[in-house]
């Protein structure tokens, strides 16, 4: 199995913030990455960058060996890299079936019909059947998350990028939306997921990557991750 | 699709809206035939505002590009209705269509241009150029310079086949402004549209080309805007350059817009409305009468940020125009298995 995503190298600042400091990643095919850290550690900048929202300032990223580190992030959804957003942007104006039916029909070419099932199809699959014709600026929070998982759904990803996708759920939404993911994850969806909510992330991934102040302290198994010196000295605020 | 699962697009009011639609086109292309020729006149000015405010609309209120120097191509309009009628010999009613597709030619360098702008850099950006364009025709002897042209072509036709065929032109580029904007929002192209309008940076991670569409509807609204400045100075047969090339165009397109109510389609229709009962009513104040404008496009912006049409649409849930996809679902399985 060969990597679908690899960051090399990559920095990014924002004038005098350094975002992201010589960072290097991979992701493998079908692999669930998860991603820790504090507020500010350039976790959502890293994902942008993946998403093609953001471009580096140095360093390289490749999607399956190819260089897309200039690729514009519709091309990047093109290539069937999807992402959510840490706030949830609806098009407020438009029903949640026309928010999907959007990732369906931009997202890999197809004809409308072929666009409409997908739409359908993914909106079942999160839950959002009933709430089709609602207008998405009216949603609660939970389903505003739901549904920017679905758009990205929508768009049939090979690599799935999730910005806190749990977080502001209660208990048992998180429980929900955690079922939800798994089912994507048995459609061999390469998945990275950052979230806060650390026992939800937990159930799904095989790896986790900690990042402060834009560097990775920690890699490797989501267990000894959590319990790691490093990362540990971060959450708790104490010398390790 | 999977059966039952349908996806309608028409509402009982588009019902509605398509027959009374269908009735006012009608009544509308009567009207050579019994309104006088001043009552023409005030509807061919009607008529090529509410194809600019509908273009306008459609490129700020979907496309997020705020123009400001839309008077650029009314202004490519009247010119080429003067070139193409007078220097190329065509007849005027065709040269007015020419017109128009020239300036959506002319639009693609100009987005060529403004396009590498962004927001108030964009908005500033279009005005700059219009005045370029501007500036070009004032110094070109061949098109009149300073002093203008007159339409040498149109002022020769017969004075009732003039005002006739003016009046149908106006009423093609309204009616088609706001057809062809219906047509686009419910193409794939206006479902990105509207993507775009509701947020940018969602529409393009979801794989809109933002580019793409913004570069379509430019070009669109070049042609409506240069086929309403060709009817319009054949309206006015005379043309100068500072009146063809002045920012007011778009300070009404503005005006009608933003009253009537932005990224809708119904809402230019009801602000082109508003912006003419206002101006025969306040026509006889002078200047009062632009103060006036100014304080109802402050009341309505504090009193309703979405325009007039947003109170009908909010209180009814009103959509004369079908552009929604509303998800048909199959009725509750209880229900199915009980009917
Ligand atoms: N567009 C931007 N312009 C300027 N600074 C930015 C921008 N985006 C992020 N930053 C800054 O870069 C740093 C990293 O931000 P980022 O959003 O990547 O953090 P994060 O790890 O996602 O944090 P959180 O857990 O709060 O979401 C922060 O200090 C943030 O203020
Ligand atoms: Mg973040």
């Amino acid at each position: 199995m060969g990597s679908v995503i690899e960051l090399e190298g990559v920095s990014k600042s924002f004038g005098s913030l350094q975002a992201l400091d010589d960072l290097s990643l991979q992701l493998d095919e079908g692999e669930a990455l998860g991603v820790v850290g504090p507020n500010g550690a350039g976790k959502t900048t890293m994902l942008s960058l993946i998403a093609g929202s953001l471009h580096p300032d140095r360093g390289r990223i490749l999607f399956c060996g190819r260089d897309v580190t200039r690729v514009s992030p519709h091309g990047h959804c093109r290539l069937g890299i999807a992402r959510t957003f840490q706030i949830p942007r609806p098009f407020g104006g438009m029903t949640v079936f026309e928010n999907v039916l959007v990732g369906a029909s931009f997202g890999p070419a197809g004809s409308d019909g072929e666009a409409e099932e997908i739409a359908v199809g993914v909106l079942a699959d999160v839950g959002l059947l009933r709430k089709a014709n609602t207008l998405a600026g009216s949603l609660p929070l939970l389903e505003r998350k739901r549904l920017e998982l679905a758009r990205a759904l929508a768009a049939r990803p090979r690599v799935l990028l999730l910005d806190e996708i749990a977080g502001g759920l209660t208990e048992p939404e998180v429980l929900e939306l955690v079922a939800t993911i798994r089912k994507v994850r048995a459609a061999s969806v390469s998945l990275v997921w950052i979230e806060h909510i650390v026992h939800a992330l937990l159930a799904v991934v095989d790896r986790l990557v900690a990042l402060d102040f834009g560097r990775k302290i920690v890699e490797g198994d989501p267990q000894a991750v959590m319990a790691s010196p490093e990362v540990r000295s971060v959450y708790l605020g104490a010398g390790a | 699709m999977s059966g039952e699962l349908t996806v309608v697009r028409a509402t009982t009011a588009s019902r509605l809206g398509a027959v009374a639609g269908v009735a006012a086109l009608t009544a509308l292309a009567t009207v050579p035939f019994w309104a006088s020729a001043g009552d023409m006149r005030l509807l061919v000015e009607a008529l090529t505002l509410l194809a600019l405010a509908q273009m306008w609309n459609l490129l700020a209120g979907y496309a997020g590009l705020v123009s400001i120097g839309q008077q650029a191509f009314v202004g490519i309009g009247a010119y080429g209705l003067y070139y193409f009628g007078d220097k190329v010999g065509v007849h005027p009613f065709l040269a007015a269509g020419l017109a128009g597709l020239a300036a959506a030619a002319l639009a693609i360098p100009t987005a060529g241009l403004a396009f590498r702008l962004r927001g108030g850099y964009f908005a500033i950006g279009t005005w700059v150029i219009a005045e370029v364009y501007h500036l070009l025709a004032v110094n070109t002897s061949y098109l009149g310079g300073g002093s203008g042209v007159t339409v040498g072509s149109a002022a020769a036709l017969e004075r009732g086949t003039r005002e006739d065929g003016t009046y149908w032109l106006a009423l093609a580029a309204g009616a088609g402004a706001v057809i062809l904007v219906y047509a686009v929002l419910r193409s794939r192209l206006g479902l990105a549209l509207t993507a775009i309008r509701d947020n940018e940076e969602a529409a393009e991670s979801l794989g809109v080309d933002l580019v793409r569409a913004k570069l379509v509807v430019y070009v669109l609204a070049g042609l409506g805007c240069g086929l309403a400045g060709a009817v319009i100075y054949l309206n006015l047969l005379r043309i100068q350059p500072d009146a063809a090339f002045t920012v007011n165009w778009t300070a009404y397109m503005i005006f009608i817009v933003v009253i009537g109510g932005i990224g809708t389609i119904e809402g230019p229709i009801v602000g082109t409305a508003v912006f003419f009962v206002l101006r025969e009513l306040l026509s006889g104040y002078g200047t009062w009468y632009l103060v006036a404008l100014g304080g109802v496009a402050v009341v309505v912006m504090l009193a309703a940020p979405g325009g007039l049409w947003s109170l009908v649409q909010r209180r009814f849930d009103l959509r004369l125009f079908p552009v929604q996809r509303r998800l048909r679902l199959p009725p509750a399985p209880e229900r199915e298995a009980n009917p």
